[in-house]
């Protein structure tokens, strides 16, 4: 185990942590941002050092194929290779390709698939997985796992899930870097809390570093994600990390840490940066709308980042989605929100007004009381009252 | 701009010289050595350099930015940019020397078929554009720019000499029209165009040279004439230009054509140069040798030439060098050519960026090699001593800097289509 764990605080399920990684020391919850191949939509390390990153993604399937994992390997890992002294972490590759190539296929030895650089069937099985993650060198590498979309039903979940159990001991014994790397295991059993609860179990007995909650963000319904959520925080070890894979809108992430996750990826806030819509703490500014363009404020007048500190939204509404400096400035603000929320998150924790804090949050958002039903519920099984954020709007203009 | 000090000239026109550029916003402003390059940008910030890492850049020879007031009709009103307070808010720069070019050789090319009468056109990203002296200076107004120069009527290198003369008949004219609509804005410099005829070239300066402006703007260059007529052309330009003033010209681009401007006597230079190399992955890696001497310098490598690299090249797939090894830029500093390399490969922005930060730091290293050549009174060996090692180079990459070319071209629209639209 390559990790430390430390709670710094709680609030019922949700918790601040201290996460101690080989190559950094990291507050939860956080974000991680996702540099697929090796970099963050045109920033550098040291602007995502400035932002406050702590933990970057890399996606193990595209850096297989470009630069390679040997080559990786052979300059001293991916941090080494793109300059970034902080903590990163690699997926196992399995879910890319399952989602990317349509002649993906899943066998007991692996997945197969076809190569896209010459068309030949290739597989990649869960040593591989391993092995490739350990060329690496991420401070976190993620097991192979059977993955389904979270819409098939029937036998296949099953199989899927028991699979992934099957796996994930090939996993371990695959790994041969256990004191520079964390390996996380996945899991899975789709929307079915009984498959969840044996995948869960079966994960605990092999006393992981850290553990995933995969197999959800894949267009199935907010309460059934989010009861999903709740179920494997509730059964997850209190001393260890839990991720929810593919998280990343603002409001998802504050539930799932009221329910006790403390870590999240996702493409959204530098895909969304790229087609013109920002972060704010009201929901998202869509800053290639016309009336933007004679608008003299800043993006978030409340945000202390750079962009915000310089630009009005007419300037970023006239580079948006045309010149490259565009999407520069809005990932970097949106990259900067999502820090800025991640730190919010810990803190409140740590400073016993995590409440306030979600209220604050969703009346920003929902200034007409109109806070979903799903994040109602979720807050109720977390134990946080939001009912000042619910009410009428007549309540809170007093 | 406060103004313009030349600090030593040489008997054959060479010269040094300081300016003094003061803003708005009153927070003191800025000296620029010259001879100096100004940074090409695109609405104000450079291409692919974010504003939190330009102060890594050289100071102050990078606190001069140029951009063409056109580049805003797409999507931002002068009166929106009066709103925020000009230019240097909008771009958040409020110590940067801000000169505004119409013509920028990247995204507002002169189109000289369409010009009228009314005014130049030129053709940008917005389409073709018709460009009045009222309309212009009312941008202007708004933008308020430290410098700028009026419009010209710039044509290429082969039209006839009737149409030539049109143009410094019409270039004249508008100039009168900015003076008479005189706008309390800034340092005008006056535009002056003839194309590659002797006497319309001197014609025209004179005729600007008489009228009440700060400083001049040099055009119609880099436009198809002969680079063996240039110095003739520059020389007689110059020739009638008062001593005092600065003079800025747009289309000369690489070292050898920066030297050749500055031998006549000029002052003030753009760097789109810097752009199109950074587009195609080039990284400019010639010597800044004190004396100009491109001998011993690194070895050729494909699609290099010796004074540039491609950082495509498969060679430095795994070169964990970075481009320059006593190079102390913030690429660098923290890059290597195999990541610069990979982050091509993979269609991926910061390549540009990375080697936009180093190409400006380099091209800005050069003009401070330079400066310090010309008050030394040493220009004319730096020139002769850089100009010949590099053509050695030259005769030797001459093959790959065709296919080079090619290639950029190609590069150029690619990356023009990526932009935005890449793979997340
Ligand atoms: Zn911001
Ligand atoms: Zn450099």
């Amino acid at each position: 185990m390559a990790l430390r764990f430390e709670i710094l605080g709680r609030f019922n399920r949700a918790r601040a942590s201290r996460l101690t990684l080989p190559h950094f020391v990291c507050q939860t919850p956080l974000f991680m941002p996702v540099g697929t191949q090796g970099t963050i939509k045109g920033l550098t390390t040291s602007q995502l050092e400035d932002i406050g990153c702590q933990i970057i993604l890399g996606n193990t399937y595209h850096l297989a194929l470009r630069p390679t994992s040997e080559l990786l390997d052979e300059v001293g890992g991916l941090h080494n290779f793109m300059n970034w002294p902080r903590a990163m972490l690699t997926d196992s590759g399995g879910f890319q390709m399952v989602s990317l190539l349509h002649l993906a296929d899943i066998t007991e030895k692996g997945v197969t698939f076809q190569s896209p650089v010459d068309g030949k069937p290739m597989l990649l099985t869960p040593e591989e997985s391993i092995q490739i993650q350990n060329r690496i060198g991420a401070d976190i590498i993620m097991a192979l796992d059977d993955v389904i979309k979270t819409t098939v039903t029937g036998p296949r979940v099953e199989e899927a899930m028991y699979r992934t159990l099957r796996w994930i001991d090939r996993c371990i014994e695959a790994h041969k870097r256990p004191h520079d790397q964390n390996l996380f295991g996945i899991v899975q059993g789709g929307l079915d809390p009984r498959l969840r609860d044996i995948c869960v179990q079966g994960l605990v007995e092999r006393n992981l570093p850290g553990y995933a909650i995969g197999g959800l963000s894949g267009g199935e319904d907010k309460n059934s994600f989010w009861r999903v959520v709740a179920q494997c925080t509730a059964a997850l070890p209190e001393d260890k990390p839990r991720y929810v894979m593919g998280v990343g809108y603002p409001l998802d992430i504050v539930v799932c840490s009221a329910l006790g996750a403390d870590m999240y990826d996702c493409v959204y806030p530098t895909r969304t940066a790229r087609f013109g819509t920002a972060l704010v703490p009201q929901g998202v500014l869509k800053l290639k709308n016309r009336d933007m363009a004679d608008d003299t404020r800043p993006i978030d007048p409340t945000c202390s980042c750079m962009v915000c500190k310089n630009y009005t939204r007419a300037y970023i509404h006239c580079l948006v989605t045309k010149d490259a400096m565009g999407s520069q400035l809005l990932s970097y603000h949106n990259l900067y929100y999502m820090m800025q929320l991640s730190r919010n998150l810990h803190s409140s924790i740590v400073e016993e007004r995590f409440p306030k804090f979600v209220c604050n949050f969703l009346h920003q958002m929902f200034p007409n009381g109109d806070v979903p039903e799903w994040v109602c519920n979720a807050m109720e099984v977390a134990g946080i009252d939001i009912s000042s954020c619910c009410a009428p709007l007549s309540s809170y203009q007093e | 701009m406060k103004h313009f000090v030349v600090k030593k000239t040489w008997s054959n026109g060479v010269r040094v010289g300081a300016l003094e550029v003061g803003n708005i916003t009153a927070t003191g402003g800025v000296v620029i050595e010259t001879p100096a390059l100004l940074i090409s940008t695109r609405k104000g910030l450079p291409h692919f350099t974010p504003p939190d890492l330009l102060p890594s850049l050289p100071s102050p020879d990078s606190h001069f930015l140029q951009l063409s007031p056109l580049h805003f009709l797409e999507g931002l009103s002068p009166t929106t940019i009066s709103k925020i307070g000009g230019l240097h808010k909008l771009i958040g720069l409020p110590d940067y020397a801000i000169a505004a070019v119409p013509r920028d050789s990247i995204h507002s090319i002169p189109e000289s078929k369409s010009a009228s009468k009314l005014g130049p056109t030129f053709e940008t990203p917005c389409g073709r554009l018709l460009v009045k002296p009222k309309d212009y200076v009312q941008m202007i107004s708004c933008m308020r720019p430290n410098i700028w120069a009026t419009l010209a009527d710039e044509v290429p290198a082969w039209v006839s000499d009737k149409r030539n003369r049109t143009s410094v008949d019409r270039t004249l004219r508008w100039l009168d029209d900015c003076l008479a609509l005189n706008p309390a804005i800034g340092s005008i410099f006056g535009a002056i165009v003839g194309g590659s005829n002797l006497d319309e070239r001197k014609r025209c300066a004179e005729e600007v040279a008489k009228r009440n402006v700060a400083g001049y703007w040099i055009g119609g260059f880099g436009l198809g004439e002969a680079i063996d007529e240039r110095s003739s052309l520059l020389r007689a330009i110059v020739d009638v230009l008062p001593d005092e003033k600065p003079r800025m010209i747009c289309g000369l681009e690489l070292p050898e054509e920066i030297l050749q401007g500055i031998a006549a006597g000029i002052d003030l230079f753009d760097s789109t140069y810097i752009y199109s190399l950074t587009l195609g992955g080039f990284a400019l890696t010639f010597s800044l040798d004190k004396n100009g001497n491109q001998d011993n310098f690194q070895k050729n490598k494909m699609g290099s030439d010796s004074t540039k690299i491609n950082l495509r090249a498969t060679v430095y797939r795994k070169d964990m060098s970075p481009i320059i090894k006593n190079c102390t830029c913030h690429t660098c500093q923290n890059y290597t050519k195999a990541y610069i390399n990979h982050l091509f490969n993979v269609h991926e922005m910061l390549a540009q960026t990375l080697l936009e930060i180093h190409n400006t730091h380099h091209y800005l290293m050069f003009f401070r090699v330079i400066r310090e050549a010309i008050q030394e009174g040493r220009f004319e060996n730096y020139r002769q001593t850089f100009i010949e090692s590099r053509r050695e180079h030259y005769d030797r990459g001459v093959v790959c800097e065709v296919e080079g070319t090619r290639w950029l071209d190609k590069i150029v629209q690619f990356v023009l289509k990526c932009i935005g639209f890449g793979v997340n």
